[in-house]
């Protein structure tokens, strides 16, 4: 039996939109305040857990195509990466520094090299809590 | 720091503590899944709206920070509630919990029998419950 509500899947298409919006506004205010990669990485997986319940499986999977293992081993990747190369400044591994940039839109900001390490382990997270949900979700006859 | 935002706070965080206290007694003391639903969603979104606002306003008047994430979550709560009380209602409907002796009226029965694709055996239970109904109804 098809599972279909309207009321659900009218406010699922809002609701996504301010989760993922407040997933990355965490992600951000990770370096100042309260949040960070892990905790936005589940929110954003908790937008998508969300369109998996209301929707099908297989429409998530033909608008969303992102393959979630490879989601999962390129934030690995990223994090491993940005701590190699505080090999190439000479300073030990996972050093982290930052600096202020004039942005032409943001105007003063501050840029961390941690937020390219946050933003491996936010892909890792969003990867690996989906890969576990998708496969103990999906049963083959 | 002015001792105003302070009062307008207590007073919205005291509204909502009370509306919460009531939707917890309606939780009790209601005979069904639909009245409960009605109790524990309406009036605690209510408490929980009135105490985020009362947050909202403390921190606004008291320090001057006016915070989004609150909007956000008052925004968000008004949204959500509603849509998850329909949803455990829905669900109950469609396993055939029943509503409580007192009801006089289920507008939604027929307009089910027809149209959705029951199980036979469950189309079965539903036509035996109408029939001890009437029963009921004539002794």
């Amino acid at each position: 039996m098809k599972f279909t509500d309207v009321f659900l899947q009218t406010s699922t298409k809002i609701l996504v939109f301010i989760i993922m919006t407040f997933s990355i506004f965490i992600l951000f205010a990770g370096h100042h305040n309260p949040g960070g990669g892990f905790i936005g990485g589940l929110i954003t997986s908790s937008a998508l857990v969300l369109l998996y319940i209301t929707f099908d499986l297989q429409t998530v999977r033909d608008i969303i195509p992102v393959d979630f293992n490879q989601l999962a081993a390129g934030g690995v990747i990223v994090s491993v990466l940005t701590g190699t190369a505080s090999f190439l400044f000479h300073v030990p591994f996972l050093t982290q520094t930052f600096t202020y940039v004039d942005l032409p839109l943001l105007g003063n900001t501050e840029l961390a090299s941690a937020v390219i390490f946050d933003l491996g382990v936010y892909m890792t997270v969003i990867g690996t809590t989906m890969t576990i949900i998708t496969s103990i979700s999906e049963d083959e006859k | 720091m002015s001792g105003s935002g302070e009062v307008v706070g207590a007073i919205l965080i005291l509204i909502g503590a009370i509306f919460s206290l009531i939707s917890a007694i309606g939780n009790v003391r209601l005979p069904d899944v639909y009245t409960r639903s009605h109790a524990a969603s309406k009036s605690s979104t209510l408490g929980v709206l009135c105490a985020l606002v009362g947050t909202l306003l403390y921190f606004l008047i008291s320090d001057g920070f006016f915070s989004i994430r609150l909007i956000l979550g008052i925004f968000f709560v008004f949204l959500t509630a509603p849509v998850a009380a329909h949803v455990i209602c829905r669900a109950a409907y469609r396993h055939q919990v029943p509503l409580t002796e007192q009801s006089v009226q289920d507008e939604l029965k027929d307009y089910y029998m027809e149209n959705e694709n029951l199980e036979q055996e469950d189309k079965a239970y539903l036509i035996e419950k109408e029939i001890e109904l009437q029963v009921t109804e004539q002794v």
